[in-house]
């Protein structure tokens, strides 16, 4: 399985993601610029935090009109897998692939620290290796993390179980249901707020978040081979 | 602006440059003994601008000297955009520190965001990638609305600009006293990591080579940011300051990726790079060509411009942020053109070198400047100052010392820990990203910060220090004090010094007391720099931080970064173990001027301070780190402000441990502060090891234990204190006094 | 040249952190007949046209980028015609 960490100017997390691919995880990974228009090649697309664009206007609003936005939509349309975490969720979100959006934090300022989660749905490709209703610490680094959507879309969340992870303890940013990370209704598109790639050493004090991408590559090769 | 420059002979009687800041006699001198005719009004800019206090550093330069700068371990000593240090692998450390004050005093966002701009620059143009900011902050007392929002506006300046760079703020210090309400201090810090192969420096040679301009457009923000830094605050001057500059930190991420690219992937093509911070494009221009003892000539219709009809002396002079400068090997100009154009930005060539020693303007088809360039740089008369003792020193030593009366140490513990300067300041620290790039293994709210080094088992420490009560009762002693003290915050992270970075910030040095306390403290600060053979690599001075008419406390803050030899070796800041055994190391004296619970309890400070003796710290410091790198220590935390109660206090606080504890000391003496110690815990089976390695004297003091309870039997009495309960207090004392009306 | 000013606020529901920390600051200042804020954004843009093209092209950005409809709503204003 081969994953694209896509680097858009102003991302600064891509590096993150790029060494619990690589390092931690072992797995086949490549950076792939904002300039380019095709994932050929690809299994997998990550979207990492950051700054995209400055954040300027909205997060991630520029962002959703580079020139690889629109593989991107292929690529999750195909059913293939995208994760966006953070400035990533925020982009997927402004792209239309998630629905909802993501406010400024109730306390208007951004916060940076580890929070509990509870994984709402192991069901996912994105979470096979959690138990159901586990929790679980991962850091969370925004300023704009609160998830809106209306009534409908969130009842509709909710049915569907496209709800992943929810802050279990307090709320950090006034989220909604206590939304951290959602999938797309099909389930092979995750965006949330925390950062998982910063929970994948011990070195580092936290490993919570490595299931997440053994999860991701333990599925994608079941996948693969489905195919064969 | 005026719209019509005066000329020559009118600047000559008019006097314009006084307000710059250039003096008459240095004016006299410029005429007679470096041009012989009169500077015409740009050149008189160009020259205020140059010999300025901010970019010549003509008044403290006699001291600054002082400081020890070299060792077989600094690549690059002062001069550069930061100084480089070697620390194995090829690799370098490269860090500056860099103040801020005083555009953060008049816009706290933006000043501070622009203080952690510049910083940066200095450390990508020296080919280094910044993996981590720290900064020190002095705030008044938290009590007027003004000083709320001051505090508010920094942090939020400082995170705002980090955080969008992606630089993780790992760590800090922040202290509160009367003295910085009308003059707060921002002072930055900037660490970079490097190859040593793309090591770069400032200078623009070789005639013909040209010389570009990349990143934001010039405008008209911050003209004369370096002479005002140079002058002193009045509330009527309000009206005077000049436009703030406002950062932009996706421009300035954009410009680091892009200008990392270009230093470590195409060498070749590059002479040399520096940032254009304070005095703008003269300055960095000027110091590229004096470095190299070049002659330079630029085009100012070709700099890129945001505002219409600029003359070349609000060009020259701008300090418009997020730009650099290159010199750029003739012939290669395109292919840097291209370079920066993937990153959506744009690189002009705005001048070569040219033979000579001469700086040459052109603008609008005329000659604007034409004078040598060692005139700007080499030239500037150094000042002689005056020093005096000041009355309150001499004063002070005639005095009998204050000794505390402690009934309920208890109590007075509890209260010190809400004390702002000692209490939590996580609700500041929390809203900067202290992760991104995923190399903190220790982020804020321990004794030092720790990044790992990718790739490496080697990790790096880094600290800021400064107590300016300390220098301020006694600048000498004080200044020793602050080196030891952020020396001792490296060795508790298990961690080797290995160099240190300052900013420097006074008062008014025109006044003779406070050059004396300048020159004394880095007497001190120079001293325990050479025991700790941490050389001073690179710095600033930051003087005139005075708010009508009433000097800061003297603060140097101490930057120092130190070197893990091991990951298996960073050594914790927090009790790790129930049965492990306490030793405080270092001996106990009466300190008690100048400490926290003087402060407390007095409401001032006073007193004068006993010696610090270098030598026997640095040999303690130094059997610590060699029994830490043996594996025989679990956790270490340095003993500051509040001295050892508190300490004990704060290295239980996030455990779900105790500390059981009996000592010979006093109950004052528990708050004492005498410099260069430490707590430290030892696993029993490791006692024997660790008290044959430590030789000097450490004191059993007591266990860790199993329940989250403080409990002291000392000379003349007891305690028992729950930790939950105090350490609820510690955290909220500052959210506290942040929400609650004046 | 028209010269157009496009609002962007938030959609009534949506619960607005910085107008409630506005409201409460105007409070302490001792307002209160001030009962309630919020905070929006504008954005001044000089647009090439007829004023039809113009009203469609403030339209087509203003729905394409600068609004996030999930969260927020526009209107816009000619501020002059050249």
């Amino acid at each position: 399985m081969k994953i694209a960490v896509v680097v858009f100017p102003g991302s600064n997390c891509d590096i993150d993601l790029y060494e619990a691919l690589h390092t931690v995880c072992h797995a086949d990974v490549a950076y792939v610029s904002h300039t380019q228009k095709s994932l050929a090649g690809f299994d997998a697309v990550m979207l990492p935090g950051g700054f995209s664009y400055g954040d300027y206007l909205r997060s991630g609003a520029i962002a959703r009109f580079s020139n690889i936005m629109p593989a991107i939509i292929e690529f999750a349309q195909a059913g293939k897998f995208v994760f966006g975490t953070c400035n990533g969720f925020q982009i997927l979100t402004e792209a239309g692939l998630l629905p909802g959006a993501l406010k400024r934090n109730n306390g208007l300022k951004f916060i940076c620290k580890t929070v509990e989660l509870e994984v709402s749905n192991n069901q996912t490709a994105f979470t096979t290796q959690y138990q159901a209703g586990e929790h679980i610490s991962l850091p969370i680094a925004h300023a704009d993390g609160s998830y809106y959507a209306d009534k409908a879309t969130l009842e509709k969340l909710e049915r569907n179980g496209q709800v992943v992870f929810r802050y279990a303890g307090e709320n950090p940013n006034g989220s909604l249901n206590n939304i951290a990370g959602i999938t797309n209704e099909q389930g092979n598109v995750l965006g949330m707020m925390p950062h998982p790639e910063r929970a994948v050493e011990a070195l580092l004090g936290n490993e919570d978040g490595l299931r997440l991408f053994k999860s991701i590559l333990e599925n994608g090769k079941i996948k693969e081979e489905a195919a064969l | 602006m005026i719209a019509t420059e005066m000329s020559p002979q009118e600047i000559k009687s008019n006097k314009p440059y006084l307000d710059w800041g250039l003096s008459e006699k240095e004016y006299n001198y410029i005429c007679e003994k470096l041009l012989k005719r009169l500077p015409n009004y740009t050149e008189t800019g160009l020259f205020a601008v140059m010999w300025s206090e901010h970019c010549s550093y003509k008044k403290s330069k006699p001291v600054l000297r002082e400081f020890p700068s070299q060792n077989e371990r600094v690549l690059q000593g002062p001069g550069e955009g930061a100084g480089i240090v070697d620390i194995g692998d090829k690799q370098a450390v490269v860090f500056k520190a860099e103040s801020h004050n005083h555009p953060s005093a008049i816009e706290p966002y933006e000043g501070a965001a622009t203080g952690v701009g510049g910083i940066i620059r200095d450390i990508f143009s020296m080919g280094a990638r910044p993996i981590a900011m720290l900064d020190s902050l002095h705030f008044g007392e938290i009590k007027q609305a003004r000083t709320k929002y001051l505090i508010n506006e920094v942090v939020a300046g400082i995170g705002g600009y980090g955080n969008c760079m992606g630089i993780p703020t790992v760590g800090g210090e922040m202290t509160f006293d009367d003295c910085y309400t009308g003059n707060p201090l921002v002072n930055a810090m900037c660490v970079g990591l490097m190859e040593q192969k793309d090591m770069q420096v400032g200078r623009a040679q070789g005639i013909g080579n040209a010389v570009m301009y990349v990143g934001a457009k010039t405008g008209r923000d911050g003209i004369h940011g370096a002479t005002f830094a140079s002058a002193d605050f009045s509330d009527e001057k309000e009206t005077q300051r000049s436009a703030v500059q406002v950062g932009d930190p996706f421009m300035e991420k954009l410009l680091m990726e892009a200008c990392l690219e270009l230093t470590n992937k195409h060498a070749d093509w590059l002479v040399g790079i520096q940032d254009m911070g304070a005095a703008g494009l003269v300055s960095s221009s000027c110091e590229m060509a004096s470095k190299a003892g070049s002659g330079l000539e630029l085009v100012l219709d070709d700099v890129p411009q945001r505002e219409p009809e600029m003359s070349a002396y609000e060009i020259m002079l701008s300090e418009s942020q997020e730009r650099m400068l290159l010199c750029i090997r003739a012939g290669f100009e395109q292919k840097v053109k291209k370079l920066f154009e993937d990153y959506g930005l744009e690189a002009v060539v705005i001048g070569r070198v040219v033979a000579g020693k001469q700086y040459l303007l052109k603008h609008n088809g005329q000659t604007v400047a034409d004078i040598p360039v060692s005139s700007l740089t080499d030239d500037v008369l150094e000042e002689a100052s005056q020093e005096q003792v000041p009355q309150r020193i001499l004063q002070a030593q005639k005095k009998q010392q204050w000794i505390p009366q402690i009934n309920n140490a208890a109590e007075v513990l509890t209260k010190l820990l809400q004390q702002p300067t000692i209490a939590s300041k996580k609700m500041f620290t929390q809203t900067y990203d202290s992760q991104v790039r995923t190399n903190t293994v220790v982020g804020p709210g321990s004794d030092a910060a720790v990044l790992r080094v990718r790739g490496t088992k080697k990790a790096l420490a880094m600290t800021t220090d400064g107590n300016g009560r300390f220098v301020y009762l006694d600048p000498k002693i004080g200044g020793k004090m602050a080196v030891i003290e952020a020396a001792a915050n490296l060795i508790a992270s298990g961690a080797l010094p290995l160099a240190v970075t300052d900013c420097l910030n006074y008062g008014d040095p025109n006044d003779p007391a406070i050059y004396w306390e300048l020159h004394q403290s880095v007497l001190g600060m120079a001293e325990a720099c050479r025991t700790l053979d941490t050389p001073v690599i690179s710095g600033n001075v930051s003087l005139y931080n005075e708010s009508n008419g009433k000097a800061i406390y003297p603060t140097p803050m101490i930057g120092m970064v130190g070197l893990i030899r091991d990951l298996k070796h960073i050594i914790p800041s927090f009790v790790q173990h129930q049965g492990d055994l306490v030793y405080l190391v270092g001996q106990t004296k009466q300190d008690f001027a100048g400490s926290e619970l003087q402060k407390m309890q007095l409401g001032e400070i006073s007193g004068s301070l006993n010696e610090v003796n270098t030598t026997k710290i640095t040999l303690r410091m130094k059997r610590l780190l060699t029994a830490m790198e043996k594996g025989l220590v679990a956790s270490a935390h340095d003993l500051s402000e509040g001295g050892l109660a508190v300490a004990l206090a704060e290295t239980t606080f996030g455990t779900k441990y105790g500390i059981k504890g009996e000592l010979s000391l006093s109950g004052a003496e528990l708050f004492s502060e005498t410099a260069g110690r430490f707590i430290v815990t030892v696993a029993p089976a490791k006692q024997k090891q660790f008290l044959a390695e430590m030789k000097d004297k450490v004191a059993l003091i007591g266990k860790v234990s199993g329940e989250s309870q403080l409990h002291l039997t000392y000379q003349d009495g007891q305690f028992n204190l729950d930790l939950e309960v105090v350490k609820g207090l510690w955290e909220d004392a500052i959210p506290c006094l942040m929400k609650s009306k004046d | 040249m028209t010269n157009v000013r496009i609002f962007v606020t938030y959609k009534e529901s949506v619960f607005d952190p910085q107008g409630e920390t506005i409201t409460e600051a105007i409070h302490s200042l001792g307002y209160h007949e001030v009962k309630q804020v919020h905070v929006g954004k504008f954005f001044d843009v000089e647009v090439e046209g007829n004023i039809e093209k113009v009203k469609e092209t403030v339209a087509q950005i203003s729905e394409q980028l600068l609004v996030n409809f999930n969260l927020e709503t526009y209107r816009y204003e000619i501020m002059e015609e050249a």
